[in-house]
C-alpha cells in the first residue's frame, strides 16, 4: 500500500466562534492534535492550533487572532491530550484559556516569573 | 475483613535515579497501584525560544543546537528546515546528504544511549556498560567529522559547514559495520533472555487507539503499530533513500525496545544508502535578505516528530520561535500508561518514552 | 522462546579482551584534526573589522583598533566557530586544545606586532597625507574656478 503524501500544510483564520465547531469537525475526521502555539504579534496574540492526518501526512493549521484581555475556550473536551499545550500557552504568554479540563494554575511550568513570554513583560 | 484503602500522593522526582534530568510527577497511588498521575515541567526552563529578540535569525542555530544535548544536531536541522522553506532556499544535494548521514549518526547515538538507560533501570549494569561502548565508537565518529563530540555545530541557513570526504566515508562505513555487528549480540540479551523479558513483557501496554487519543509520536506510537514516521514526510535526502517506518503491535515495554534496536538496523542502512548515492557539489548557498513569513517544519527527531515554528517578520530578528518537542507531545501518553501501573514498574514505564526534559521545556 | 546466560558470551569476551578505555592521564589524548578545541588567532593578519565581534553569540570578543588588540574570553566562548566562518581574512581558526579549568573566568589578549602596527600606521598616514593632499587639490580648484567666475 504506498502512502499518498500531501506536503503541502493548509492553513485557514478563524474567529473565537468559529474555533470549538472548527475543532469538533476536524476531531471527526480523526486527525489528532500536533502543537498549539501561541505568539505575540502586533499588539496581539496569535494562536496557532495544528492537527496532523498521519494517513497522509498533513498538517493543518487553525489560527486565531485575538486581543490581550479576550478569553479563548479550551479544546481540552474535544482533545483531552491538549490540555498541557494550554497550559503552556496560560502560563508563559498569559493567554486567557477557559475551562481546560485540568488547570494548573501556574503550577505546571514551575517557573519563578509569570508569563515571561506575555507581553507585559517585553522590554525589561 | 476488607482493608480500607486510602488514596496516597508520592512525589516523583524532580531528583530521581532513574532520571537524568528534572521532571516532576505526582503519582496518586491506591495501595501499589497508580490510579493518577500530574506532571509538571519548568525545573530547567531557560527560555530560549525567548532569546530570538536578541540574536538574529542566523545566529539563532547555534541556539536552537543547544536545546538538548541529545538531538543537539536534529534540532539545529529542524530551525535550518523552517527559515529555509520561508526564504524558499534549496540547500544544495551535497549538503543534504550530509545532514542525513550527520542526523542518522544521532538517532544511533541517541537510541544507543538509550538502550543503556534502559539496561539501567532494569537492574543490568554490564549491559549497560556494554550499550555505551558500542556508543562510544558513534561518538568518536562524529568528532572525527564535526569536531564536537555532543553539539556538532555544522548547520548553517543554506547548508553545511563541513564536507566529508571519501575516505572519511569509508571510515564511517567500516565502523558501522563493527556497531552492527556488536547491536546483533546485545541484541539478543534484549530480545530473547529472560530475566529482561520479565521486566518488559506486557508492562505498560498502550493501544494504538489511545496512542492516537494521547496524540503521541516516535517509537513509543511505532511501538504500538501507530505507522508514522516524518522522515516519509520527505525533507532532505530522505525520498531517495529506501525505507520503511519500523512497527511493532504490542505496545509494551518490551516492543519500544524491539522498535528502537530495529530502528538502530534502519539507521546504519540508511547511512550505507546516502554514502552510496552522495552526489558531489558545493556545500551551502550565499543567504540575501530576511525572512519574511512563517512556517512550520516537522522533522524526525530520535524521540520522535518535532515541529520548529519560526515567525519572522523581513526583519534580522524573527518575532517568534517554537520548538515543539517529542517528548512534550508524549506527556499525555506518559500519564496515560501510567494509569493502573504498579508503583515498582513507574521509572522503567518513564524512561520507554525516552524522556528529554531539557527539550520538553526550553 | 527465553534464553538463560545470554549475555555470558559477551561478559566472557569482555573479560579476556583489551580495555576499551585508555590510561588517560598518562597516555596522552589525541584529538582528530577537526576537534573544535579552542579558538586560535592570526593576529598579524587580522584588520580590526570587528565583524566577529558583531556576529559572536556569546559576546566574548571585544576588539580595539587603535590598540591593534583582539581579546577573547575563553570561558565565556562555546566555540561554536560563527566567528571563524564571518572573518573577511580568515585569520581566525578553530583549533585542537581544549580550555583548561581555572578559578575565575578571565580574558586573553592577543597583541599586534610593533612591525605590524607601525606599517599599520606607516599606511595610515599616508592615505591621511593623500586624503589631504586630495582635498588641497580640490580645494585649489575650486578657488581657481571661483577666480575664473570673478573674472567673468
Amino acid at each position: 500500500m504506498a502512502i499518498i503524501i500531501k506536503k503541502e500544510p493548509e492553513q485557514k483564520t478563524i474567529t473565537i466562534a468559529e474555533l470549538l465547531p472548527e475543532v469538533i469537525a476536524i476531531r471527526k475526521r480523526g486527525m489528532r492534535v500536533c502543537q498549539i502555539c501561541a505568539a505575540w504579534v502586533n499588539e496581539q496574540f496569535e494562536l496557532s492550533y495544528s492537527f496532523a492526518n498521519d494517513g497522509n501526512y498533513q498538517l493543518l493549521t487553525l489560527r486565531v487572532v485575538i486581543d490581550k484581555d479576550v478569553a479563548v475556550p479550551s479544546i481540552t473536551p474535544i482533545y483531552p491530550s491538549a490540555v498541557f499545550y494550554e497550559n503552556e500557552m496560560k502560563e508563559l504568554f498569559g493567554v486567557k484559556v477557559e475551562n481546560i479540563s485540568t488547570d494548573y494554575r501556574d503550577k505546571f511550568y514551575r517557573i519563578e516569573e509569570k508569563t515571561p513570554f506575555g507581553p507585559e513583560s517585553e522590554g525589561e | 475483613m476488607a482493608r480500607k484503602h486510602k488514596r496516597n500522593i508520592v512525589p516523583f522526582g524532580p531528583q530521581h535515579p532513574v532520571l537524568p534530568e528534572p521532571i516532576h510527577l505526582d503519582l496518586v497511588l491506591d495501595d501499589e497501584k497508580v490510579v493518577g498521575v500530574i506532571p509538571s515541567v519548568g525545573f530547567i526552563h531557560r527560555g530560549l525560544e525567548g532569546l530570538v529578540e536578541k540574536w538574529d535569525f542566523k545566529e539563532m542555530v547555534y541556539v536552537a543546537e543547544r536545546t538538548c544535548g541529545i538531538c543537539s544536531f536534529q534540532h539545529g536541522m529542524g530551525y535550518c528546515e523552517a527559515v529555509e522553506q520561508i526564504m524558499n532556499i534549496e540547500v544544495p544535494p551535497r549538503a543534504k546528504y550530509l545532514r542525513t548521514i550527520w542526523g542518522e549518526t544521532s538517532r544511533l547515538h541517541s537510541h544507543l544511549l538509550w538502550l543503556g538507560l534502559m539496561a539501567d533501570a532494569f537492574g543490568f549494569e554490564s549491559l549497560f556498560y556494554q550499550c555505551w561502548r558500542i556508543r562510544e565508537k558513534i561518538l568518536d565518529l562524529i568528532e572525527l567529522s564535526t569536531g564536537g563530540r555532543v553539539i556538532f555545530s555544522v548547520n548553517q541557513i543554506g547548508g553545511v559547514l563541513k564536507d566529508m570526504d571519501a575516505e572519511m566515508l569509508k571510515h564511517f562505513l567500516d565502523v558501522l559495520a563493527e556497531v552492527e555487528t556488536e547491536v546483533r549480540e546485545i541484541q539478543k540479551t534484549f530480545m530473547l533472555d529472560y530475566t529482561v523479558q520479565s521486566r518488559t513483557v506486557g508492562v505498560g501496554v498502550m493501544t494504538k487507539r489511545q496512542i492516537h487519543a494521547c496524540g503521541s509520536v516516535g517509537p513509543f506510537a511505532r511501538a504500538s503499530g501507530f505507522k508514522v514516521d516524518m522522515r516519509k514526510l520527505g525533507y532532505e535526502a530522505y525520498p531517495d533513500l529506501d525505507f520503511e517506518p519500523v512497527i511493532s503491535n504490542d505496545g509494551d515495554c518490551y516492543a519500544r525496545c524491539d522498535v528502537r534496536i530495529r530502528e538502530i538496523f534502519q539507521s546504519i542502512d540508511l547511512i550505507r544508502q546516502a554514502a552510496a548515492k552522495i552526489p558531489d557539489g558545493e556545500l551551502a548557498i550565499k543567504v540575501k535578505g530576511n525572512p519574511d513569513g512563517e512556517c512550520f517544519a516537522r522533522i524526525e527527531q530520535p524521540r520522535g516528530e518535532a515541529i520548529y515554528y519560526v515567525r519572522g517578520t523581513g526583519k534580522k530578528f524573527v518575532n517568534r520561535m517554537r520548538i515543539r518537542t517529542p517528548t512534550f507531545a508524549n506527556l499525555p501518553g506518559l500519564c496515560e500508561m501510567l494509569k493502573n501501573a504498579d508503583y515498582a514498574d513507574v521509572p522503567l514505564m518513564i524512561l520507554t518514552i525516552d524522556p528529554c526534559i531539557s527539550c520538553t521545556e526550553r | 522462546m527465553a534464553h538463560f546466560f545470554s549475555f555470558a558470551k559477551t561478559a566472557l569476551k569482555n573479560l579476556f579482551s583489551k580495555p576499551a578505555t585508555t590510561a588517560y592521564p598518562d597516555a596522552p589524548v589525541d584529538y582528530p584534526a577537526r576537534s573544535r578545541g579552542h579558538i586560535d588567532i592570526d593576529i598579524d593578519q587580522c584588520i580590526s573589522c570587528s565583524l566577529c565581534v558583531r556576529n559572536c553569540p556569546t559576546e566574548c570578543l571585544a576588539v580595539d583598533k587603535n590598540a591593534g588588540t583582539w581579546t577573547i574570553n575563553r570561558f565565556d566562548c562555546i566555540v561554536c566557530g560563527y566567528c571563524t566562518v564571518n572573518c573577511p581574512k580568515h585569520c581566525l581558526k578553530v583549533v585542537k586544545g581544549y580550555q583548561q579549568p581555572g578559578p575565575e573566568k578571565k580574558a586573553v589578549t592577543y597583541q599586534k606586532s610593533p612591525e605590524v602596527m607601525a606599517a599599520e600606521k606607516a599606511k595610515k598616514a599616508a592615505l591621511a597625507k593623500k586624503k589631504a593632499e586630495a582635498l588641497k587639490k580640490a580645494q585649489a580648484a575650486k578657488e581657481a574656478q571661483a577666480q575664473q567666475k570673478e573674472g567673468d
